[in-house]
């Protein structure tokens, strides 16, 4: 019976040294990813390294035309077609998106990766299905089924979190929670798991497959429609992590080694960064994807108890940046909504031709995605030396003259060190408040993401500057350049 | 004993080539292994980039898809998916190294001006 099948697969006679050397052609794909993410690992080689990823990237699509050459002509053209259209499209949105607009871009992608997987796996269920169904092993169908699982839910999660990350109208930024959310998502999950489990058995049965995607694209609507904009950096990456497991399970189903090696290091990739996120914040990954932090939570003190917060002037803060000998800048989500990060550039050089020295502490959640800030600042055409994490700039908060908050919250309220009642309590922050001045730069005093009110704002060394970021920050600049 | 390991060994002592399943677990755990490896040493300043790089990596499914898409019965339900693979899959790789390409670009260290 098994050896019929494999006779009636036309290439396996003739072409077996050429297997060999598209076997080894993948290999050499493979190994120049893992080059290429090493080499990532440092600012002055990352460039490069992304290069010879793209290098392996064009060895597994040449070997792979290699090897569907020579067959039907109308094929191959339709498959130009496809590359000219998610190429084009792929080329046009990459040039074009700004940075602030990055952390959608990186979902969108994340998207795409996973209904490929999904598209390959069940295309190729399909395709099989006309010639030798009953041949397939037990784990082709296994790998089919969670290809195309995880492929579904990616897709409609990463879109989920695109319509969030892109302030649509559509998705609110909040979490969307109703009763039963949570039991919906398990019943769900092992569902469509044990209906992989019913394909395995009953290799025939398509609309299992069927059943299994639909299930799949509902999954992930339900999965990241209850988790709040600010929770987007570990959603993100475990979307990331979950293009990747994907693309391996399809090479599973197809057999490929390329897809499986590849597939594999995206997957330990996004789970590293899942990882670092959550400690970040201090939370387990259920309580990121279940707890709904971020709702208008009505917990946590009100501004009433904590005293009154003091406003400064652009001026009376003018003086004091003038007098300061080291200022630390610390930006968050607000200075990316604002589009500041020019605006703090200038300031930051208007601070240096004073000799006082800058540095920016950057959190490892602040902003929308991980390395959010770093981006943004790097755009702005600030070394990155002068960018400093949550471990080395933390000792220097008490040797600095200022630190400048600028549209950064809960990563700098320090109820999360001492408050065990405050929802952050036990977050890595950054210790601002330890600075002898502490400027906050915000549109008013609304609470921040998780819905409670910052008590830095409250301390004696605080001042407060309402306003929209960039101008304020442009203010400063033009305040210190005129005194 | 369970029944299933004895038949497993004798299998495996029979002179039969291991199960191509097995060779791609192997490889799928060692490769993961490897991934935490070198992605446990990238800085957080490069967290972004290795977001989008890794993605773009991630497409890959490139390969299945330009397989999946090919077929001597065209029209066949399975190939217009391989299409539309084809198409998300490019998507993702395209933009997704042209996107890296441009954040690194922008990296610049303090010797470099």
């Amino acid at each position: 019976m098994l050896n019929m099948i494999y006779t009636t697969q036309p290439t396996l006679t003739l072409a077996l040294t050429t297997k060999d050397w598209l076997g080894l052609a993948y290999l050499l794909a493979a190994v120049l990813f893992y080059l290429g993410l090493k080499m990532l690992s440092k600012v002055t080689t990352a460039r490069r390294g992304n290069l010879v990823s793209a290098l392996g990237m064009l060895v597994a699509i040449a070997a792979t035309f290699f090897q569907i050459s020579g067959g039907e002509t109308i094929s191959l053209i339709w498959i130009v077609i496809a590359i000219l259209i998610g190429g084009g499209a792929g080329l046009v949105l990459a040039v074009r998106v700004p940075m602030t607009g990055m952390p959608e871009m990186i979902a969108l992608l994340n998207g795409c990766g996973g209904i490929a997987s999904l598209l390959v796996a069940s295309g190729d269920y399909l395709r099989k299905s006309d010639v030798q169904l009953v041949g397939l092993d037990w784990n082709t169908l296994l790998a089919i089924g969670l290809a195309t699982l995880i492929g579904g839910l990616t897709f409609t999660g990463s879109l989920i979190a695109y319509a969030k990350l892109a302030g649509s109208k559509l998705i609110p930024d909040a979490p969307v929670q109703f009763a039963g959310q949570k039991a919906l998502i398990a019943v769900l999950g092992l569902g469509s798991l044990a209906l992989a489990g019913v394909l395995v058995a009953q290799p025939g049965a398509w609309y299992v497959l069927l059943m299994v995607a639909a299930l799949s694209l509902i999954l992930g609507v339900l999965l990241v429609i209850g988790i709040g904009g600010a929770d987007m950096p570990v959603v993100i990456a475990l979307l990331n992590s979950y293009s990747g497991i994907a693309a391996a399970m399809a090479g599973f189903v197809l057999n490929n080694s390329a897809l499986i090696i590849t597939g594999a290091l995206v997957g330990a990739s996004g789970i590293i960064l899942t990882n670092i996120m959550c400690k970040a914040m201090n939370r387990s990954l259920m309580n990121v994807l279940f707890g709904g932090v971020g709702g208008a939570v009505a917990g946590g003190k009100g501004a009433a108890d904590q005293g009154q917060a003091r406003s400064f002037s652009i001026e009376d803060a003018g003086i004091i940046l003038d007098a300061a000998r080291s200022v630390i800048i610390v930006p968050g989500y607000g200075m990316a909504v604002a589009q500041a990060q020019h605006a703090v550039k200038e300031l930051g050089q208007q601070l240096e031709s004073r000799s006082i020295d800058v540095k920016y502490a950057i959190h490892p959640v602040a902003g929308r995605m991980p390395g959010h800030m770093n981006v943004l600042l790097a755009e702005a055409d600030i070394p990155y030396e002068q960018l400093q994490d949550l471990e080395q700039i933390n000792p220097q908060f008490e040797q600095a003259d200022v630190a400048l908050v600028i549209g950064a919250n809960d990563v700098t309220n320090p109820a999360a060190r001492h408050d065990t009642a405050s929802p952050i309590y036990g977050m890595p922050i950054l210790d601002v408040d330890k600075a002898r001045t502490v400027f906050v730069i915000k549109r008013s005093m609304n609470p921040g993401f998780a819905g409670i009110q910052n008590e830095l704002y409250f301390k004696e060394n605080t001042g407060m500057i309402f306003g929209d970021a960039k101008k304020v920050v442009s203010e400063l600049s033009a305040e210190l350049s005129a005194s | 004993m369970n029944p299933h390991v004895f038949t497993l060994l004798a299998e495996a002592t029979a002179d039969k080539p291991i199960d191509p399943f097995v060779i791609n677990l192997v490889i799928f755990v060692l490769a993961i292994a490897l991934g935490v490896e070198v992605i446990t040493k990238v800085p957080s300043t490069l967290h972004t980039p290795l977001m989008s790089g890794s993605n773009a990596i991630s497409g890959i499914t490139i390969v299945g898809a330009l397989l999946a898409s090919f077929s001597g019965t065209f029209w066949a339900f399975g190939v217009v998916l391989g299409f539309l693979a084809v198409v998300f899959a490019t998507f993702n790789v395209v933009g997704g190294y042209v996107v890296t390409n441009r954040m690194l670009e922008m990296f610049k260290g303090k010797d470099s001006k």
